[in-house]
């Protein structure tokens, strides 16, 4: 049963992307990316990852639809190609590089596999200890802010940097204006 | 702008829930799925949802983008304050236990801690380049 749920989630994603990659008309590829999100959050869901799950629910069909919607309006929802002929050498890169990817995940443990070594490291003091040690029936939450309270800081002062990116970028002229009308200390209208 | 009556009414009576939604999402973190990145998201997209339905400038009136700013940097500080809290009460850098007088109770209060820093910076980051987005090619700030 689970495997029929899987396997249609995954064919979806499949005929998704192909639509994505072909289409010309950018607005309609970003609602198909939405989607693509929305599939990829109930895969997870399937798979038991619902913290994962709610995640990419919220910022892949979400937020990241609504930015691809104001970076359209900004610029423009209609691709414009340079060539239209075939070209042979990315097709080739492409395919080798997909079957090497797929060739290296004959190597991989099974999916939900007990004995793959990801499960023999850390994971079962994650997994036993959390009641003793911090006590947070959610154990997503007990890896993600304690155990690996330094990666999550990390995360954190991403979002930051690219939060000051974004407004360098986009608001700079606002900022520089900011500074100017604060530096002259006679102007119309206060800062 | 064109009057959307329905979209409207129908966004204050969802908006509350929505931010409702993100406080529990944030503070429940610990018992269920969820934490402070979901929370925080969620939370700037009903500021989104709001920008969305009554403009831009409607917007920037009842989420101030300077009040905006200092909550970018203030989520961020709380979470890097916490660590240096462990530091000074003789921890190691996020070290939680030292928190409090029970090492149970101060990993507690540091999880609760750094996940509502996260959730106030990721909240007002996605509302901060929602407006620059939007309100790219003005000249008002």
């Amino acid at each position: 049963m689970l495997d029929i749920v899987h396997l249609v989630l995954f064919t979806f994603l499949a005929v998704i992307a192909v639509a994505i990659i072909r289409l010309k008309d950018l607005f309609a590829a970003v609602m198909l990316m939405g989607i693509f999100s929305l599939l990829s959050a109930s895969l997870f869901t399937v798979m038991d990852a619902v913290d994962v799950a709610f995640t990419e629910a919220a910022v892949g069909a979400g937020i990241s639809t609504i930015l691809m919607l104001a970076t359209l309006a900004l610029t423009d929802s209609k691709e414009h190609p340079e060539h239209n002929r075939f070209q042979a050498m990315p097709l080739i890169a492409v395919v080798l590089t997909g079957a090497a990817l797929v060739y290296a995940t004959f190597d991989m443990p099974r999916y939900g596999d007990p004995d793959a070594p990801i499960h023999q490291h850390v994971a079962p003091r994650y997994i036993e200890d959390p009641g003793d040690e911090i006590d947070v029936p959610n154990m997503v939450t007990a890896v993600l802010a304690s155990y690996r309270g330094y990666d999550t800081w990390g995360e954190t002062t991403v979002i930051f940097t690219a939060c000051v990116g974004v407004m360098l970028l986009l608001g700079g002229h606002a900022i520089v204006e900011r500074f100017r009308r604060r530096k002259t200390p006679v102007s119309d209208g206060d800062a | 702008m064109i009057s959307h009556h329905i979209p409207r009414v129908l966004s204050k009576l969802l908006i509350p829930l929505i931010m409702l939604f993100a406080l529990y999402v944030q503070f429940h973190g610990d018992y269920g799925p969820g934490g402070g990145f979901q929370a925080g998201v969620i939370f700037g997209a009903g500021i989104i949802l709001y920008t969305l339905l009554f403009g831009l400038d409607r917007a920037k009136e009842v989420f101030r983008p300077r009040v905006l700013e200092i909550f970018v940097a203030g989520g961020v500080l709380l979470y890097g304050g916490v660590g240096l809290a462990a530091i000074f009460a003789g921890g190691n850098f996020l070290d939680y236990d030292v928190l409090a007088h029970d090492p149970t109770h101060g990993q507690h209060l540091g999880i609760l801690l750094v996940e509502l820093g996260v959730g106030i910076t990721v909240a007002a980051v996605m509302a901060t380049i929602f407006f620059q987005f939007a309100g790219r090619g003005r000249t008002d700030d």
